[in-house]
């Protein structure tokens, strides 16, 4: 990660998941979809999770894919996720890693987790070809159904 | 799914918009998932640790179980694990913080359903149980002990119970009595003197005592409190089995699941979601506010008995919590790991050094959410350390409901005798 691309990833984070001595706006009417353009049109980024429910305290492997704005894939990018809950202050309880790219514009995240049910955010910032953007998600972790 | 699971489903499925206990009490769809999530039933069977080999070994259990209230693995003979992991006190030791040759920093957390969290201590130094267990046998403050002089100890006392399980014990004649490299000016400087892979046969001796104590620890879990009959007795909608809860407990439940926001973080069976927080404790000395996790991160990370480290069974891969651990983030700062709440009422004092005498004191900081405390620190600047507590609108009665709640979690401790 380029100085400038951490430097604004941790920016985006710190905005957001911090300084919350004044209660939490009220829950916005969230745009849940996993698939989003980037702030400046760049990409389009899609986030894949694991089959089945996103469960609470399992460390999970997702995919991220990215593509241009007209669909093909990009290969060969850098690219972070971090994350947090904005109602909460606090950002996600693990630091997930892009560990390959395992299709071209198919990126492997490793060691993401939820430890609470709710409202998370998560960003996307990529870096490729001297052109670096960020996006948004946002995801809602279910509470646990019954188990047993 | 068992049928239980489906039962609840079932139950879950059936109650519309509302179900109704015995007593009357009237919850919504989505709170009936909240409080069956909560449920002692929905644990799940303990997790593996995989850096553990021997955490499932009847004679490693049995060794540990011995080694756990053994005081002579103390500088001055009296000190064990059990003397602050108190049997009859849910492992803790109702003091505000923990005493063994001195007085530490911290409260002593119950290890009661302890092998459930990733990250162990309040500040989660320690990633597994077994390491979590050697911490304190070294510790000036605690045991005051050194590894040599353990290593001599077993040899003395426990060596074909310790031979069993991990096989020979290394030849210690040529050692001193005491040696280690946290003890004394001279147990140090006795340490240094050995060669690497004599240091390195003794800290396995230290590290398979640890996972002995840990494979014991891994027995204790929780026992059914009044509040898990209560939720049971909702999602069956049966009538005829009495509220296990006043009226009062119910009310507190619903501001712990509700506006209390309590479950955020309390969330889960054992009412932890295993993760740091920062809340505003006010630090015991402003002057010098314990860094909590800004610092337990940094340490488990630099931790020999990680479970990336020499003496862990794990394959690298199988250590994600570790390879995937937030190291800096100005969160972590003075951020303390979230405490389960079963049995929670049975054992004052409260949060990470005892500030809080009772409950209510802990209710009444959390309504309060004081504002961010400025702090100097050593290089001059003043900076102010952030919370995630917001203001909560709770009346006097409403934070009395909240606590009569909290004693309905509970329980008692179950060893499991599955050895």
């Amino acid at each position: 990660m380029t100085q400038k691309t951490a430097a604004l990833l941790a920016f985006m984070v710190l905005t957001i998941f911090t300084a919350c001595s004044t209660p939490p706006p009220p829950a916005p009417a969230l745009d849940l979809s996993l698939t989003r353009l980037s702030k400046e049109n760049r990409f389009l980024v899609t986030l894949v999770p694991p089959d089945g429910t996103i469960g609470i305290q399992q460390i999970q492997s997702w995919q991220i894919k990215l593509a241009t704005p007209a669909g093909v894939p990009i290969a060969k990018a850098l690219v972070y996720l971090n994350g947090g809950m904005p109602e909460h202050g606090h950002g996600l309880p693990t630091r997930p890693v892009v560990t390959s790219e395992i299709a071209p514009g198919t990126y492997q995240l490793e060691g993401l987790k939820f430890s609470m049910p709710g409202w998370w955010e998560l960003i996307v910032a990529v870096q490729v070809n001297g052109m670096e953007d960020m996006t948004y998600f946002n995801k809602i972790i279910p509470v646990p159904a019954p188990g047993k | 799914m068992t049928q239980n699971g489906l039962s609840a489903l079932v139950a879950l499925s059936l109650a519309g918009s509302v179900a109704m206990a015995a007593s009357g009490d009237r919850w919504s769809q989505s709170e009936l998932a909240v409080l069956s999530s909560l449920r002692l039933s929905q644990l799940p069977a303990m997790p593996r640790d995989s850096s553990n080999a021997y955490e499932n070994n009847p004679d490693a259990i049995a060794l540990g179980k011995r080694l756990f209230f053994d005081a002579r693995f103390s500088r001055n003979q009296a000190i064990a694990c059990a003397t602050c992991h108190d049997p009859a006190r849910h492992f803790q030791d109702s003091r505000p913080r923990g005493v063994g040759l001195g007085t530490t920093a911290r409260r002593t957390m119950s290890l009661v359903g302890a092998g459930y969290g990733p990250w162990l201590f309040w500040d989660g130094r320690k990633d597994s149980l077994w390491a979590q267990a050697l911490g304190p046998m070294e510790d000036a403050l605690e045991h005051g002990g050194n590894r040599v002089r353990f290593a001599h100890l077993m040899r003395e006392h426990y060596r074909g119970e310790y031979e069993v399980v991990f096989g020979a014990l290394p030849d210690l004649s040529r050692l001193p009595p005491n040696a280690g490299p946290l003890g004394t000016p001279e147990e140090k400087a006795a340490w240094s003197e050995r060669d690497a892979r004599v240091k390195q046969d003794i800290s396995r001796v230290f590290a398979n005592m640890g996972k002995a104590i840990a494979a014991f620890e891994k027995t204790l879990r929780h026992g059914e409190s009044r509040f898990d009959r209560y939720v049971e007795g909702v999602l069956k909608r049966d009538t005829r089995v009495p509220s296990q809860l006043t009226p009062q407990e119910v009310n507190g439940l619903r501001i712990f699941i509700g506006k209390g926001q309590c479950v955020s973080c309390h969330n889960g069976p054992l009412f932890t979601d295993h993760f740091f927080h920062s809340t505003r404790v006010p630090p015991l000395d402003p002057a010098r506010p314990d860094p909590g996790r800004a610092v337990g991160a940094i340490a488990v990370q630099q931790d020999e008995f990680n479970c990336l480290g020499r003496f862990s069974d794990a394959p690298p891969a199988q250590c994600q919590e570790l390879r995937f651990m937030v190291i800096h983030d100005p969160a972590l700062r003075r951020a303390f790991k979230t405490p389960g709440l079963r049995s929670v009422a049975l054992h004052p004092p409260y949060m990470h050094a005892g500030q809080f005498a009772t409950l209510t004191e802990v209710v009444r900081h959390y309504v309060k959410a004081p504002e961010m405390v400025i702090v100097a620190t050593n290089s001059g600047h003043s900076h102010g350390l952030g919370s995630e507590l917001n203001p909560l609108a709770l009346s006097e009665q409403e934070i009395q409901d909240l606590v009569d709640f909290l004693g309905a979690l509970s329980g008692s401790v179950v060893e499991e005798a599955n050895y």
